[in-house]
C-alpha cells in the first residue's frame, strides 16, 4: 500500500481523507443527461408497447399473424385480444412525442460525449483496461472478488476495474448503437432511405422485437449499476457524480 | 488556480456564445428551408423539428421499400374505425356510384372526381408495407394513381406548400408537404390486392402515404385542398392528429 501514488506522506495520527478529481465536467454532464433521457424513453416506450403487447419476426406481424410472444398484460387498444375485459386509455400521443424528443437528447449527449472521449482520452485512460486485467486471470481475481462480496480495492474510489471498463464499453459502444439503430429501423422514412438498416436485421418486426430485448439488457445494466453503487457507497459515488470529486478516509483503506 | 479557471471561463462563454448563435441560425434556415413542422411549437416542438427536418434532409426522394408479390400479408388486418355515419351508408347503398373527391385550394382549376373518373386514369400499383403507430404492420398491394398526376391536372399553383385532405367522416383530417404530395407513392387508392379496395380498409377510396405511419393513410378520401399555409385549418396544428395528441410528421 505504501507504494501507492495517492499515499499520504503525512503519518499523523489523525484519518486523514484524501479528496481528488474524479469524474470529468463532460462525463458528469452527459451522466446525468442520458440519465434523464434514458427514464424517460424507458417510460414512453413502456406506455407504446402497451398499445400492442406483442411481438413478431420478420417484415410483418399484426392481430391476424401468430406472435412470437405477448405479453400477459392488458391493451390500450381494444383490437388486442388480451383476455382481459377491459382496455387501458390511450397514452400513445404523448409517448411518442416524449420517446422522440428523449431519443434525440440521448443521441445528442451521447455523440458530445464519444468525440469529447476520444480527443480527452477519456476511453484510453478510463475505460480500455489493462492488457494484464484481461488475463484469465487478471479477470478471475476480479470476479472472485465480486463473487465473495469482498469490498473494493484501494484504488477503486478513482479507477474502474476491469469488470466496470469491459460493462461500461459494452454499453456504450454495442448496446446503445444497437438500440438507436433497431429504433431508427422502425420508422418508414428511414427504412425508405436505407432499407438495408431495416433488412440486416430481418425486417421490421424483428427490428422492434430486438429493439425491446435490447431494452432489457440495458435495464438489467441499469439495476445492477445502482446496486453496486448503493453497495460501495450511495451518497459518496453519487457526490462524486455530482462535484467530480471522490473522497476516501484512509483509516478504512 | 485563477489562470486555470479564466481560461475555463473564456471557453465556456464562447462555447455559450457559439452555441446560441448556432442555434438562431439553424432555426432561422430551418424556417426557410420549411423545415419546422406545424406542430413545432410547444413543449415537444424541439423534437418534432429536429425529426421532421433530419428526414426531410435525409429521406426527401427515397421510395418506401417495395416487396414481392408471395410478401403480401395473408391475411392482412383492418384497424377499425368509428361508426361510418348515415352519408356513408347511403353512398354505400349506391356502389359508391355518387362518391366524389373534390379539389380545390390553390389550385388553377378545381375539380371535383367521381370514382369512375377516377378509376379511368391508367391504374398504378404498388406492394409496400404499411405500419401503424401501435407497432403492428403488414404488406398489402395498393391499386390507383399517384397523387401528384390529380394535382397536375388542377393545376397546382406553385406556392401551394401543403396538402389537405379529409375523410367523409367529419373530424378525420390529415395534411403532407410537398414532398410528400408530389411522392411518386402518395397514391390514390381505389384498389387492393388485385381487387377492390374493402371498407374495412378505406374503400372506396383512402389517400396512401407509405412513407408515414398508417394514421397519415386517410380512409374514405373525400376532398383534398392545397394551401400554403395550415394556421387556417382547425386549431392550426396541421392536421387532426396533432389536437388529438399525436405528431403531425409521422414518418418515424
Amino acid at each position: 500500500m505504501a507504494d501507492s501514488a495517492w499515499a499520504p506522506v503525512s503519518t499523523s495520527a489523525v484519518p486523514a481523507t484524501i479528496v481528488r478529481p474524479r469524474h470529468s465536467a463532460l462525463v458528469r454532464v452527459t451522466h446525468w443527461t442520458t440519465t434523464l433521457a434514458f427514464l424517460a424513453l424507458l417510460l414512453s416506450g413502456i406506455e407504446i408497447l402497451i398499445s400492442h403487447p406483442r411481438f413478431y419476426w420478420g417484415e410483418t406481424g399484426n392481430i391476424l399473424t401468430r406472435p412470437l410472444f405477448q405479453f400477459p398484460i392488458p391493451a390500450s387498444r381494444s383490437t388486442v385480444p388480451t383476455g382481459y375485459g377491459y382496455v387501458l386509455p390511450d397514452q400513445n400521443g404523448w409517448s411518442r412525442y416524449l420517446h422522440f424528443q428523449s431519443g434525440w437528447v440521448a443521441v445528442l449527449t451521447g455523440l458530445l460525449y464519444v468525440l469529447f472521449g476520444l480527443f480527452q482520452g477519456h476511453f484510453r485512460r478510463n475505460l480500455l483496461p489493462a492488457r494484464a486485467d484481461l488475463s484469465r486471470k487478471g479477470l478471475w481475481t476480479v470476479i472472485a472478488r465480486h463473487l465473495r462480496f469482498r469490498p473494493a480495492g484501494p484504488e477503486e474510489p478513482w479507477s474502474y476495474n476491469v469488470l466496470q471498463r469491459l460493462t461500461y464499453l459494452l454499453v456504450i459502444f454495442v448496446l446503445f448503437p444497437l438500440v438507436i439503430w433497431t429504433g431508427l429501423a422502425m420508422s418508414p422514412g428511414i427504412a425508405a432511405a436505407f432499407p438495408a438498416a431495416v433488412v440486416i436485421l430481418g425486417g421490421q418486426q424483428s427490428a422492434r422485437t430486438m429493439h425491446f430485448f435490447i431494452t432489457v439488457l440495458l435495464v438489467l445494466f441499469l439495476l445492477v449499476h445502482v446496486v453496486m453503487v448503493c453497495l460501495s457507497g450511495f451518497r459518496k459515488r453519487v457526490r462524486a457524480m455530482i462535484s467530480g470529486r471522490s473522497a476516501t478516509d484512509m483509516e478504512q483503506t | 488556480m485563477s489562470k486555470v479557471s479564466r481560461r475555463t471561463l473564456i471557453a465556456t462563454g464562447l462555447g455559450a456564445a457559439v452555441g446560441a448563435s448556432g442555434l438562431a441560425v439553424a432555426a432561422k434556415l430551418a424556417r426557410r428551408y420549411g423545415l419546422i413542422p406545424p406542430d413545432g411549437g410547444g413543449l415537444y416542438g424541439p423534437g418534432e423539428t429536429l425529426t421532421y427536418a433530419a428526414q426531410r434532409i435525409l429521406t426527401r426522394h427515397s421510395m418506401a421499400r417495395r416487396f414481392r408479390r408471395e410478401q403480401i400479408s395473408k391475411p392482412p388486418f383492418p384497424n377499425e374505425v368509428g361508426p361510418l355515419g348515415e352519408r356513408f351508408r347511403r353512398l354505400q347503398e349506391g356502389g359508391f356510384a355518387e362518391w366524389r373527391l373534390t379539389v380545390d385550394g390553390m389550385v388553377a382549376r378545381p375539380a371535383s372526381f367521381s370514382l369512375a373518373e377516377l378509376k379511368g386514369i391508367p391504374k398504378a400499383s404498388q406492394i409496400t408495407h404499411l405500419a401503424c403507430e401501435e407497432g403492428w404492420s403488414y404488406i398489402a398491394e395498393w391499386i390507383g394513381l399517384p397523387l401528384f398526376y390529380l394535382l397536375d391536372v388542377v393545376e397546382t399553383l406553385p406556392q401551394a406548400r401543403y396538402v389537405v385532405y379529409r375523410s367523409i367522416q367529419p373530424d378525420w383530417w390529415e395534411s403532407i408537404d410537398m414532398a410528400d404530395a408530389l411522392h411518386p407513392q402518395t397514391f390514390v387508392t381505389h384498389g387492393m390486392n388485385g381487387g377492390e379496395l374493402p371498407v374495412e380498409f378505406g374503400g372506396p377510396l383512402r389517400l396512401r402515404v407509405p412513407r408515414q405511419l398508417g394514421y397519415k393513410s386517410v380512409k374514405y378520401l373525400a376532398s383534398i385542398t392545397l394551401t400554403d399555409n395550415l394556421k387556417q385549418f382547425g386549431k392550426g396544428l396541421g392536421s387532426a392528429s396533432p389536437e388529438g395528441g399525436y405528431a403531425w410528421y409521422a414518418g418515424i
